[in-house]
């Protein structure tokens, strides 16, 4: 985490190396996100986010 | 440098949801409620089939948020959910690419709403309550692919490069209108044609807001949290 900090000048490739985890971890979590608000499929879910499917254009009905 | 990305994604996420859902609330929801007077009055003119009022019965027995404040609240905090996740994406590619600001901020914005709003918008246009269209299922997968696939093909040509790269990165912007989007089998809807087109436009609009605040302040702020 924070140990690249301590150093007095990391390399850009050691940086991205240590970023790669937290980074894939996040992103995927992003993606976990965005479909429950795009996709999910329960209606209180899509009855919910109905007007922000349409507004996010993804396909909604 | 975890927290670091979630805490970047949900301050920009409040942002660019809070934002998007003002301009929203004036331009984008007021469409929405015109159109679903139109679609109600064409399902009451319909004659009844079976199968169709039993799709309709099981809709109407599900929780529905009542007009006014509560389907406003939700259409907020499903805007601000966006913003986060979508912001994960783009705090997660600055921690891969080792560079945030708002500048960088605004270019991985400007690249999700190509990916996400542009491309799917070009097979499959934004669409008011009750337009035709095909099956829901295979217009997600469309979607899906689309987005992936020009995001994917974004990176090639703007962070891998090279002549390759950037030969296999149009390919992939190409390959999703090539196979093209899934169509209705009749197309219309219950709105009129001047009120879907104003949506289109209104909902590229808002979007491109949206994609630009989300994109800057996500940047913005994943650089401040480099100093603390």
């Amino acid at each position: 985490m924070s140990t690249g900090q301590t150093l007095a000048a990391p390399s850009v490739a050691l940086k991205a190396e240590a970023a790669r985890g937290p980074a894939l971890a996040a992103a995927f979590l992003g993606l976990v996100l965005v479909f429950g608000v795009g996709f999910a499929g329960p209606s209180v879910i899509h009855n919910a986010a109905h007007d922000a499917r349409h507004i996010h254009a993804f396909p909604c009905h | 440098m975890f927290r670091r990305i979630v805490f970047a994604a949900v301050l920009g996420g409040l942002v660019a949801g809070g934002i998007a859902s003002a301009v929203q609330a004036v331009r984008a929801v007021p469409l929405i409620l015109q159109a679903e007077v139109y679609e109600e009055a064409a399902e009451a003119a319909k004659p009844h089939d079976p199968a169709a009022s039993a799709d309709h019965q099981h809709e109407a027995d599900a929780w529905v948020p009542d007009d006014g404040w509560e389907r406003t609240s939700f259409t907020v905090l499903f805007n601000v959910l966006a913003g986060i996740g979508f912001g994960l994406l783009i705090a997660a590619g600055m921690a891969l690419s080792g560079r945030g600001g708002w500048k960088v901020g605004l270019g991985w914005g400007l690249a999700g709403y190509a990916s996400f709003v542009l491309a799917p918008a070009l097979g499959l246009p934004p669409e008011l309550p009750g337009t035709e269209s095909a099956p829901l299922i295979a217009r997600q997968l469309w979607w899906v692919a689309t987005a992936g696939a020009t995001a994917a093909g974004l990176a090639l040509i703007l962070i891998r490069r090279g002549a390759l790269a950037i030969a296999l990165g149009l390919a992939l912007l190409v390959l999703p209108h090539a196979v093209g989007a899934p169509q209705p089998a009749e197309h219309g809807g219950a709105a009129p044609v001047a009120l879907a087109r104003e949506f289109i436009l209104i909902v590229l609009i808002t979007g491109l807001i949206f994609w630009i605040a989300l994109g800057a302040f996500t940047g913005a702020i994943y650089r401040r949290l480099a100093t603390t």
